[in-house]
């Protein structure tokens, strides 16, 4: 063993009490204590010592995490996977000593500082500029450390002029930049980041994965990161661990790790979109489910075929002109291709709830293989996301009996068929 | 001095006193922080000290924001106290006739008492829901959450610093001036604020746990506006009750304000006045021992 670990969990575990009958609410009111003494003692004045002995009230233990056990080295970049609810959360949240774990221990190496959101305490009355300092001074910067990325900071988020305006004007676009940008500039020796790239408009994004990519190969930085999109997972991190009702399931190099979940994923949920959780949603709208395929064929089909799909979806209100796409995606989540109404010149006009949309990709030459479908609703013009279910489906092609047969369609020379014409001319 | 929030990296246990079973793997003589269940934090005094600067602009955010959003803040904290003012010296001084100290104006004498007791009730309603009003910051950042509470100390502050204003002009109208004495008054200003600060602790982790407890905090700052001696000197209270009376650890702040404001025209109390001390002692170790207690599952309770 290296001398170089620096983040060591042992028996790892955080247990939460699940009241009964106060449904998983948190906090309990002062009314509720005195409402269920009252109710005991009158219980026990009517039946003596007895109903002491009774459960009064049932309270059920929850491990959110349990018998985590690893070790992280100086300079690794590191990334947790896993369902919503499975635990990651909570695991970010021990390691940045927000909670407390309920058994175990944690070793940690190291000055941590912790990104669990962007923007913690943003306050809208304040200026940019005020929001800057009082942003850095949360996530542990001195304020000469401020001072002195100040101009970086306010460069990269690109609000310069408005500096000194209340950030309740900002747009939320400028908001988030800003967030973003203060967050980035951290220089800890450990980062815990959670989910926080997935924030901005595309060019932002990509901006941000740039940025995090810096940070991550920097010096002996070591970084734990949290996310959903599995393609900015396997661009950052050397290594990932899966975790599965609190649970560490799997660990290793990142593409296998990657793959184990996103199958894991499908299998879960097939029937129903209402609860996919990794979604980018404004709530007007929410596609409740993606037919692939004929029914008998389940998400199967054949090379060269048409491909057709039928999303459901439930409009909250009224919706004028939405569009609606599919975008397909190989293992590993990389887009591949992206079809949608837009595309089409289509203009649906106003839309309100429950719908259902046919498509279909006519002699689909995708080479046979798996890949994932995220289904999407989005403004007249595709620029804003409505609901978008990530890779929450998934479409199998099986090989077309004929010329094109298994053997020559193998998926590590390609993904798509093209058709080709080729001509021999001999010179002399 | 911010600096060293850098080197001296927040909450770190030196390596041989955290590990003494020396785990493979991590350097001994490297600081290395520990989390365990139910272990209590080493250097909780130190680590507050290193979040100072975290004290200090969590202050002034609720300093800025409240001075910002209208000019209702400067007002509220000028209209507060004179109406108070007004209806207390008709209530207890026209209407029951009660006396004031020596020779010193009924009105100053109120305002004098009010000056603390503001201080208190501030700082209390303030406090009480400051957890709440910021959990976003406990449940994404680690830092002491004892700093959230205290960090309404300074506005109230600032709105005492406008109420003493107030007082100034008032004892210029009455051509009744402080003496010497007022000398003292950074003294009883520091007894002011524990003696708050005690309290405001305790009910501010009831708060977190019990989401209702807030409805109780309006009724106990009326409350204890009347068993306080604001409107009223506390030499009204009869001899026999007045050192059961001093249990009140406001009552002995108020007393020292008077005391220091007035020229020594209210007379010290000693017995009671350090009583009032030992119960401003003790709430504040009950309230920083209850804080601490729960403090460590703030973030879940959220």
């Amino acid at each position: 063993m290296t001398g170089d670990v620096v983040i060591r969990a042992e028996a790892l575990g955080k247990k939460y009490l699940v009241g009964h009958d106060v449904q998983r609410e948190r906090y309990t009111t002062l009314r509720e204590v005195i409402t269920r003494k009252v109710r005991r003692l009158a219980r026990m004045g009517a039946n003596g010592f007895r109903a002491t002995m009774g459960r009064g009230h049932e309270v059920e233990e929850f491990w959110a995490l349990k018998e985590i056990d690893f070790e992280i080295k100086r300079g690794e970049v590191v990334g947790i996977i896993g369902r919503n609810g499975a635990g990651k959360s909570t695991l970010l949240k021990v390691l940045s000593r927000i909670t407390e774990p309920s058994e175990g221990r944690v070793s940690i190496k190291g000055r941590v500082a912790s990104l669990l959101e962007v923007g913690t305490g943003f306050h809208p009355e304040l200026t940019g500029r005020e929001n800057i300092y009082l942003n850095g001074a949360i996530l542990g910067m001195a304020r000469a450390e401020i001072r002195r990325k100040f101009d970086e900071i306010v460069a990269f988020a690109e609000v310069e002029r408005f500096l000194d305006t209340p950030v309740k004007r900002y747009s939320s676009g400028m908001h988030v930049r800003l967030a973003f940008s203060v967050a980035a500039h951290l220089e800890p020796e450990i980062l815990i980041v959670d989910e926080v790239l997935a924030v901005g408009d595309a060019a932002f994004q990509e901006k941000c994965i740039g940025k995090m990519n810096a940070v991550a190969k920097s010096d002996g930085r070591t970084v734990l990161f949290v996310s959903h999109n599995m393609s900015v997972v396997q661009h950052l991190c050397s290594r990932a661990a899966l975790i599965r009702a609190g649970r560490i399931t799997a660990s290793g190099g990142t593409a296998s790790i990657v793959a184990t979940y996103l199958s894991d994923v499908r299998q879960e949920s097939r029937v129903s979109l209402v609860d996919w959780a990794d979604r980018n949603t404004t709530g007007e709208a929410r596609i409740t489910k993606l037919e692939v395929g004929d029914d008998a064929a389940g998400n199967r089909i054949t090379f060269g075929q048409d491909f057709r799909f039928r999303i459901h979806a439930t409009f909250k209100e009224p919706f004028a002109d939405p569009s609606f796409g599919l975008m397909i995606h190989d293992t590993t989540g990389v887009p591949l291709a992206n079809v949608h109404t837009v595309h089409q010149g289509m203009r649906l006009g106003k839309v309100d709830g429950n719908i259902v949309v046919d498509g279909v990709i006519p002699k689909l030459n995708l080479y046979p293989g798996r890949y994932f479908l995220s289904p999407w609703i989005c403004n007249s013009t595709a620029s804003r996301d409505v609901d978008f279910p990530r890779m929450c489906a998934e479409l199998n092609i099986i090989p077309a009996p004929g010329p094109h047969g298994d053997l020559l369609l193998d998926p590590t020379w390609g993904k798509y068929f093209l058709a080709s014409e080729w001509k021999l001319t001999q010179s002399h | 001095m911010i600096n060293r929030l850098k080197q001296a990296s927040p909450a770190v246990v030196d390596g041989p006193l955290a590990l003494p079973d020396k785990p493979n793997g991590i350097h001994e003589h490297e600081r290395v922080l520990v989390l365990e269940a139910g272990r209590a934090e080493r250097h909780y005094w130190r680590d507050l000290w290193t979040y100072r600067e975290l004290f200090a602009i969590l202050a002034w955010r609720d300093l800025a924001v409240r001075y910002k959003q209208t000019a209702m803040g400067v007002a509220w904290a000028l209209i507060r106290p004179i109406l108070s003012m007004l209806v207390f010296t008709v209530l207890f001084n026209r209407v029951a006739k009660l006396p004031s100290v020596g020779h010193a104006p009924y009105s100053v004498m109120v305002f004098a008492g009010m000056l603390p007791w503001f201080l208190f009730s501030t700082i209390l309603a303030d406090a009480s829901i400051s957890l709440v009003n910021n959990s976003n910051l406990i449940s994404k950042v680690y830092f002491p959450r004892l700093i959230v509470p205290s960090a309404t100390i300074l506005v109230a502050l600032a709105d005492f610093a406008i109420t003493f204003a107030l007082l100034i002009l008032m004892m210029a109208w009455y051509r009744f001036f402080p003496d010497w004495r007022l000398i003292f008054m950074p003294f009883f200003l520091v007894l002011a604020i524990l003696a708050s600060l005690g309290p405001a602790l305790y009910i501010t982790a009831l708060n977190v746990k019990y989401r209702d407890f807030r409805y109780i905090i309006p009724f106990i700052l009326q409350f204890g506006l009347y068993v306080s001696p604001v409107g009223f000197s506390s030499t009204v209270v009869p001899q026999k009750w007045r050192l059961l009376y001093s249990l009140n650890p406001v009552v002995g702040v108020i007393d020292g304000f008077r005391w220091c404001l007035l020229r020594g025209e209210s007379q010290f109390y000693w017995p009671g006045f350090f009583l009032s001390i030992a119960a401003v002692v003790v709430w504040l170790w009950l309230g920083i021992w209850y804080f601490r207690k729960t403090e460590r599952t703030f973030a879940d309770l959220l």
